[in-house]
């Protein structure tokens, strides 16, 4: 019986299998990469609210402070979501009458909860906590982004494992001075390194190895 | 009719497949470990008619440590009943700058930094609140100020919600300092210090 191939498909074949371990390394590239990507972690992607309450507007247009509302961020793990009363607080006379509050009306009314759509929502199984990271210099923009610019709030960063620890293993690259916690646009007065360097000293900053062991996130 | 037979190696190519398959699909699988069975939060509980998991207290609770009897500290009235002129505690720098920090979270929005009532909001429509540096305001008694702001007045919002008793005493020490600094006269500034003012920049 003739052969049916050819002697140089031999060459070939070894050539098939020889790049397949780079197809396999290229396939977990990619699922590595839509891993992470923005449309699998969801970050970068406004949600929908059931009022479109505007950071853009509130922080970016008249300066509101992030601790007016979220009024917990320094004190407990949680950094609050603002009770309608707190809206009411300049509502009240502000845009009093506008349909696109009514909700924000309603519930004051009535007492029940404006039932907000979660951004930024870790697994269950990770301990996040807020009070440690802002009092240790940590800003918001660090972890959130440009909030000021935001009309609809969507999550700046991917929130994986990966992110964390980036900053957990140099978290000099990322403080900065207690009373520029909530600055957007923050701009280090000098080198951020040399900077960064002082303040983990000043501020007690734990060791890498501690902030990368299993057990400060999974506990 | 005959059974046809699957071949034997056909069968094993579709197991590896469903292997595979099995193994993708599960990636994307989320457990209840994601969202546990747990209230985190401000998570909405399916138990209660309002969807609350935070309840509410039962009126006249008082949480342990929460005794608050101490009455010119949490209300800010002396024994006659009267707002106090002094301040519950010791007022130091710190306090101070503390009240600094807070004010310009919490008041600044319609009072403006320096007290004079020209804040963001209130430019864009809300009530206009009188200067801090009236005499009227200049003469009322701090414990006047405090309760102000735990029990809001006129047009102005309560605050006691969003600012915890130690930070309202702290902001009425810096709202007193910032009428100081507005009516202050170089005869204020010790003569040793004097020098410095003209330099700009100087601590
Ligand atoms: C006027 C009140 C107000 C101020 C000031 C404010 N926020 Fe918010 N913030 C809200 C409300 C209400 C929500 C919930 C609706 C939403 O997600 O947009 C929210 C949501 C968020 C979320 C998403 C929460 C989630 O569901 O994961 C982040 C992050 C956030 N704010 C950060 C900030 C930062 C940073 C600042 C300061 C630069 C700030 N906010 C200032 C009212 C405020
Ligand atoms: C400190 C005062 C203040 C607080 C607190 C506040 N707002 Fe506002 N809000 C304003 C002002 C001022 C405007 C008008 C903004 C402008 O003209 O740029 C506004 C505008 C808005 C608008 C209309 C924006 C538009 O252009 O359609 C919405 C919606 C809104 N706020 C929702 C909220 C909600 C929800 C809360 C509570 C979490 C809240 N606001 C708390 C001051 C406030
Ligand atoms: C180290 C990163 C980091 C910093 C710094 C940070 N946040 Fe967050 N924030 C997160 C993460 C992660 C979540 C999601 C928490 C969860 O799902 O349990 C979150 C959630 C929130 C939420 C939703 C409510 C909650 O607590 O889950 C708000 C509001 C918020 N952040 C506001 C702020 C404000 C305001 C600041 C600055 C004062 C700030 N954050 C600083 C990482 C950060
Ligand atoms: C931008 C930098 C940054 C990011 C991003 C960040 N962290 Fe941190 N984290 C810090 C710093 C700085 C500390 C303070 C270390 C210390 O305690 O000295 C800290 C401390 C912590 C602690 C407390 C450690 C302890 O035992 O005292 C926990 C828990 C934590 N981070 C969880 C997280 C999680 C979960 C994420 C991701 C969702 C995250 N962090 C993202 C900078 C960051
Ligand atoms: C700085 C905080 C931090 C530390 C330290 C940390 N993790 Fe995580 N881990 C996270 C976060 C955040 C997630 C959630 C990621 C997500 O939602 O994609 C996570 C998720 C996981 C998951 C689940 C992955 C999945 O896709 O469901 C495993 C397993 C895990 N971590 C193991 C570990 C082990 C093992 C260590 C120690 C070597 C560790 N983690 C240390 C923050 C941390
Ligand atoms: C939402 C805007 C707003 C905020 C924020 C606000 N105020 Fe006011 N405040 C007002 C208005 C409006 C008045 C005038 C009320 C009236 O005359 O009906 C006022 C009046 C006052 C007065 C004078 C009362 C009098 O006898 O005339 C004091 C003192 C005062 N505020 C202190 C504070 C302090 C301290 C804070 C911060 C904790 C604060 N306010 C935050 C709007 C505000």
């Amino acid at each position: 019986m003739a052969q049916i191939f050819h002697r140089s498909t031999n060459t070939f074949s070894r050539i098939t299998i020889f790049g397949a371990v780079f197809i396999l390394a290229f396939l977990t590239w990619v699922f590595a990469e839509l891993d992470r990507s923005n449309y699998n972690t969801r970050a970068t992607v406004p949600r929908e609210q059931p009022v479109p309450f505007s950071h853009a507007h509130h922080v970016g247009g008249i300066g509101i402070d992030c601790r007016y509302c979220h009024t917990t961020v320094e004190t407990s793990g949680f950094a609050n979501i603002p009770p309608t009363k707190t809206c009411i607080n300049c509502h009240s006379q502000i845009w009093a009458t506008s349909p696109t509050l009514e909700p924000v009306r309603a519930s004051f009314r009535t007492g029940q909860s404006i039932r907000w759509t979660r951004v930024n929502d870790l697994p269950d199984f990770v301990y996040f906590n807020h009070s440690i990271h802002i009092n240790k210099g940590v800003g918001c923009e660090s972890c959130h982004g440009r909030v000021d610019r935001m009309p609809l709030t969507w999550q700046e960063n991917s929130l994986e494992m990966e992110w964390c620890l980036d900053c957990h293993r140099h978290p000099e690259k990322n403080l900065r001075p207690r009373e520029f916690i909530t600055t957007m646009g923050y701009q280090p007065a000098g080198d951020q390194e040399t900077i960064g360097r002082r303040l983990m000293a000043e501020n007690h900053v734990q060791d890498a190895r501690v902030l990368t062991s299993c057990s400060t996130c999974h506990r | 009719m005959p059974t046809e037979r699957i071949s034997p190696r056909l069968l094993r190519v579709l197991a590896v497949w469903v292997v595979i398959l099995m193994a993708a699909l599960s990636v994307a699988c989320r457990q209840d470990m994601q969202d546990q069975p747990k209230y985190i939060p401000l998570r909405p509980s399916g138990f209660f008619a309002d969807g609350r998991s935070e309840r509410p207290l039962v009126e006249g609770t008082v949480a342990r440590g929460h005794l608050d009897d101490d009455t010119a500290y949490y209300t800010g009235k002396g024994p006659d009943g009267k707002p106090l002129d002094t301040f519950p505690f010791t007022v130091t720098r710190d306090v101070i700058l503390r009240g600094q920090d807070r004010f310009n979270i919490y008041c600044a929005p319609c009072h403006d930094r320096l007290g004079t009532g020209d804040g963001m909001v209130v430019r864009r429509g809300y009530r206009k609140p009188p200067s801090y540096h009236i005499d009227r305001l200049r003469q009322v008694p701090n414990g006047y100020i405090f309760d102000v702001i735990t029990n809001g007045f006129g047009a102005m919002p309560d605050y006691s919600a969003q600012i915890p008793v130690a930070d309202r005493w702290a902001i009425v020490s810096y709202v007193r300092a910032l009428q100081l600094s507005q009516n202050a006269s170089i005869n204020d500034v010790p003569a040793a210090n004097r020098g410095q003012l003209g330099q700009g920049g100087a601590q």
